[in-house]
């Protein structure tokens, strides 16, 4: 009897412990900070401005035009900025919804255009950005600076078994298909009878990886890709030329032999947003640049691993004047 | 049957055991020769019309199908906002995950109620963490648990990893919600089990990519798509498992409490459910699981957290910040894995100790340490320093810099292997059964397919599969789904050699199971993007790279499934065999391997499907056919109805697949052996 009153006394005993062991630890720990009480920053982003929800598409070009335009609607207009991380598709679609009121580099996408400017009336065409998109097929530097005649279309053929793999069936492989572009290729392939087969990659880290593997071990490549592109500040890629473009000469994809056209990059914003007519709108309409800005605040994402934030004040501080002129006039 | 006719036994059960016995001997003999012969006329008949049929489609083009299937797309989205379905049911649906997870993340991720802090700091969640930790399971979990959320914070990531638990937390939520009533339903009503199945299945299979962007137009962009989508992903497993648990209550305390007239709800309260709690809990384990394997995909609807690192790092290929984020996600998983697993164990355990010392002591440190944890809870809500966690650790980078530096070796110095190991699988394996797959006509192939599943699985296996692949020609995606179903099938053979090997390993050694364990949880739970890019580097883009991946997700599935069937053989049955003079060979090959027969096939099915599972994601890495189809259709709006033909030609391959591999185990007439030494 007595063993069990003891035995039953203890364990209260030493709850009582550890319950006062946590009250002293919480007296001792008193002396920070309280949250909350010396916050000067709470009350920013309340200007006319209001929120800004701008669309973030998954590439690091697009990235460096949302991460300066969102500096500037920050620090100059005094915006609350949502970015949101969307693909291109679910961004297109968000106009409809209300969710998005900004796309800033929008690569061609007709059929989206017909879509939502056209048919839904949801979305606005708003001007260029100013960078060009290049899209082609490309070598390593090493191949063009040892095969010198390689960047010619019409001597591919000579050079198709270098290029085989393992999935290419015995042919020469072009590697394809960042799934969100749209391509040619195998129209290509077969109008300019070249003894190729396309092979795709699937994603543009597998683009990527690939240039990277064969420029560092001197291995043949050859594929599709595209600029501007923060890659190009690692490797410089060399375009292979194909037929020239002239207008009209994709007009049927089955029958395509010529080179991609050049891609003038735009903006897109939602009606809504454009119909508001407040000062973020002013300066997405406003705003343009060159590829080289671009690569600039690219490369310090990409390459020297800066948060977006970070590399917008950096390139922002050093092209004050280009800034002001994307500025409301009021 | 043979029963009958056959002379005048000397007992019912030696008969019962002679018959199918004699007829296995007679099938056993001819099935072989009857495959052998469907195969070799598919060879000949391969020979003489190779390319002709074969239904092929260039990524670009498009069927009708194709088109009509866009044409849906856009009508739905330019109704969205007239459309009394949109404004009653969807919406409203949309209102309530929304302000779920809005509500935890307001209370452990986000700045909320006028806060430049969420509602609780580290300190708090910590605290609380391993107090929920060691009341439901013990005080070894909760040091676990505690360690690998101070972990997030040192490595840089405590609102992110706080973002992924408040959403995987929300998803795991409305899945049980859901899911554990419509299993109880699905185990104890046959017809809602057979009517439920096909649509589980098709929830597994069905890649996310196909519905991502619908999502965000049925439920707008924000928290509740990317709920949805993760939930969609992550119910199936609580269904599925719950229902399994309810069916495998041995008969006899059924008709025990039938016998004392009790009523159907006192059965299930009673008897049903306490006798199915340790499965329901392994479905719960299993839920939390998927719903984790969701988070980078729902990233790119702009779902919070620590895939959203996983994908921005990836775009400069990235591996270290890749790797950190997916380490983050696994340790998580780990946590949350061990931590429910105890919990499953302590309510079998609770029960046998009852009154014990221990139980007696557990009640004041229950109130103590839960005061211990209030008061972290307090501190975490009004201290700066017990709210964010304090910065400056340099863990982060230095697990990015040492993961990117192994890969880089690995890539240079391996890759001369990988290269040999990828051609060899490639030429001697991959590319005869894929040329066999796509360069016969497509009524050959059917034909092959449907007498195999005749031959195999029987009347029922052949029906489904001729519907199958009726919808698989129907689709226009024919010849990208024999290019798929070639790599599928190398893969899960891949799997479930490895499932084997590494299963009896560790069900036959508690050390080897231990030192595994933990790297399968991490090959199931580490986000594919974060070893893409080395795969990358090592086999280049091709499908092989794609059947790695896949083997990498899917054999931990297999292998935990063997060595769980392996651990189950009766220590008795495991005994009389070593009694008996057997060797290790024989142990496993006589004696443990046909035993875990039932395991055998459940690892199968699992493999299969995650397999199946990760198709999109080999389209990344140059699988091309239907994974790319997918993934092209989420990019481009005009390939869109492509996409989702593709996705339902993945679905219907995986339940083609499945059916006649389940009908042909149920129809192998090997019953278990005994010790037969």
């Amino acid at each position: 009897m007595t063993i069990s009153i003891s035995t039953a006394g203890r364990p209260y005993r030493l709850a009582g412990t550890v319950f006062a062991a946590a009250t002293v630890l919480a007296l001792v720990a008193c002396g920070g900070a309280k949250v909350g009480g010396s916050d000067s920053n709470s009350g920013s982003g309340t200007g006319k401005c209001g929120t800004f929800n701008l669309a973030v598409n998954p590439w690091v070009g697009y990235e460096a035009n949302a991460a300066v335009i969102a500096y500037v609607a920050q620090t100059e207009l005094k915006c609350t900025v949502t970015k949101k991380d969307l693909k291109e598709e679910v961004a297109w679609q968000g106009f409809g919804t209300g969710e998005v009121d900004a796309i800033v580099e929008n690569w061609g996408h007709d059929d989206l255009k017909k879509k939502y400017i056209e048919e839904q009336k949801t979305a606005v065409d708003v001007g260029v950005t100013g960078n060009d998109g290049i899209i082609g097929w490309y070598v390593p530097p090493w191949m063009a600076a040892q095969y010198p005649d390689i960047t010619d279309w019409k001597n591919l053929n000579k050079y198709a078994a270098m290029f085989k793999t393992s999935e290419s069936g015995g042919k020469g492989q072009v590697l394809d298909g960042d799934p969100s572009f749209v391509t040619n290729d195998e129209a290509l392939v077969k109008n300019l009878n070249l003894d190729y087969k396309v092979v795709y990659a699937g994603s543009e880290t597998a683009l990527i990886q690939a240039f990277r593997q064969a420029e560092e071990k001197k291995t043949p490549v050859l594929g599709y890709f595209y600029e501007p592109q923060w890659f190009f500040s690692e490797i410089k890629l060399v375009k292979v030329n194909l037929p020239p473009y002239t207008a009209g000469c994709d007009a049927d994809a089955a029958k395509v032999a010529c080179d991609y056209p050049k891609y003038a990059l735009d903006k897109i914003v939602s009606k809504k947003f454009a119909d508001a007519n407040g000062p973020a709108y002013q300066l997405v309409k406003n705003f343009t640049w060159t590829n080289a800005d671009q690569n600039e605040v690219a490369k310090y994402i990409a390459v020297d691993k800066m948060t977006p934030d970070a590399a917008a004040k950096k390139w922002v501080d050093a092209n004050k004047d280009k800034v002001k002129a994307w500025l409301p006039k009021s | 049957m043979s029963t009958t006719t056959a002379p005048p036994p000397p007992s019912p059960t030696t008969t019962a055991a002679v018959a199918p016995a004699r007829t296995g001997v007679r099938r056993r003999l001819s099935k072989p020769l009857v495959v052998a012969g469907i195969l070799a006329v598919w060879v000949v008949g391969w020979l003489l019309l190779r390319g002709r049929n074969t239904l092929s489609l260039s990524p670009a083009d498009l069927t009708p199908l194709h088109r009509w299937l866009n044409d849906v797309n856009d009508t739905v989205g330019a109704n969205r906002n007239s459309n009394p379905v949109f404004l009653y049911f969807f919406n409203e649906i949309r209102l309530v995950v929304d302000t779920l997870v809005t509500f935890i993340q307001d209370l452990i991720a986000q700045p909320a109620y006028g806060r430049p802090v969420p509602v609780l700091g580290w300190l708090g969640v910590v605290a609380l963490v391993a107090y929920a930790a060691w009341a439901f399971g013990n005080w070894k979990v909760a040091l676990l648990a505690a360690g690998g959320f101070v972990l997030f914070g040192l490595q840089g990531l405590w609102r992110e990893s706080m973002d992924t638990l408040a959403l995987t937390l929300g998803a795991v939520l409305i899945s049980l919600l859901i899911g554990i009533p419509l299993g109880i339903w699905a185990g104890l009503s046959d017809r809602f089990h057979r009517l439920i199945t096909p649509v589980l299945d098709f929830m597994q299979t069905m890649p996310t990519f196909v519905y991502l962007a619908p999502l965000t137009l049925l439920f707008l962009i924000g928290p509740a798509s990317a709920t949805i989508a993760t939930l969609i992903y992550a119910m199936p497993p609580a269904i599925r498992i719950t229902a399994h648990g309810i069916r495998s209550v041995p008969a006899a305390p059924i008709e025990a409490t039938d016998s004392l007239g009790a009523s159907r709800l006192q059965t299930l309260t009673k008897v049903l459910l306490p006798l199915s709690k340790r499965t329901i809990v392994l479905g719960v384990n299993q839920t939390i699981m998927a719903a984790l394997s969701m988070v980078t995909i729902a990233a790119l609807i702009d779902a919070p957290g620590l895939g959203k690192t996983v994908i921005k790092a990836l775009q400069t290929l990235d591996v270290g910040t890749a790797f950190n984020a997916g380490l983050a996600i696994v340790v998580m998983a780990i946590v949350l894995d061990r931590v429910t697993t105890a919990a499953s164990v302590r309510v079998e355990e609770g029960r046998r100790n009852a009154g014990g010392l221990a139980e007696r002591l557990r009640r004041p440190l229950l109130i103590g340490f839960g005061a211990v944890a209030l008061v972290c809870a307090y501190m975490s809500y009004t201290y700066v320093w017990a709210a964010e966690f304090p910065a400056g650790s340099s863990l982060g980078s230095y697990l990015s810099r040492a993961a990117t530096t192994v890969t880089d070796w690995a890539q240079s110095s391996l890759s001369g292997i990988t290269e040999g190991l990828k051609n060899i699988t490639t030429t001697v394996l991959l590319n005869p059964l894929q040329s066999l797959l796509t360069e016969s006509p497509w009524w050959l192939v059917s034909a092959v397919v449907v007498g195999l599943a005749l031959l195999l699985g029987g009347v029922r296996a052949a029906v489904i599969a001729a519907a199958c692949l009726a919808l698989l020609v129907a689709s226009g995606l024919w010849q990208d789904s024999m290019t798929t179903l070639a790599m599928t099938i190398v893969a899960t053979v891949l799997v479930m050699v490895l499932g084997v090997v590494v299963g009896v390993w560790m069900g036959r050694s508690g050390r080897a199971d231990r030192v595994i364990r933990p790297v399968l949880d991490a090959g199931q739970t580490m986000p594919a993007f974060v070893y893409l890019v080395p795969f990358l580097a090592l086999f280049a883009a091709s499908r092989f790279t794609a059947i790695v991946a896949a083997v990498v997700f899917a054999a931990p599935v297999a292998i935990k499934i063997v060595a769980d069937g392996v651990r189950s053989v009766s220590a008795t049955t495991v005994e009389a065999a070593e009694a008996a003079g057997s060797n290790t060979w024989q142990m496993i090959t006589k004696v443990q391997l046909p035993m875990a027969r039932q395991s055998l096939t459940l690892a199968a099915n699992q493999g299969l499907i995650y397999v199946l599972s990760m198709v999109v994601v080999g389209g990344l890495v140059g699988a091309g056919a239907l994974g790319y189809d997918v993934v092209a259709g989420f990019s481009q709006g005009q390939l869109y109805g492509k996409g989702l033909a593709a996705g339902i030609a993945i679905v219907l391959l995986g339940i083609m697949l499945d059916r006649i591999a389940r009908a042909a185990a149920d129809n192998d007439p090997t019953p278990p052996e005994g010790i037969k030494v």
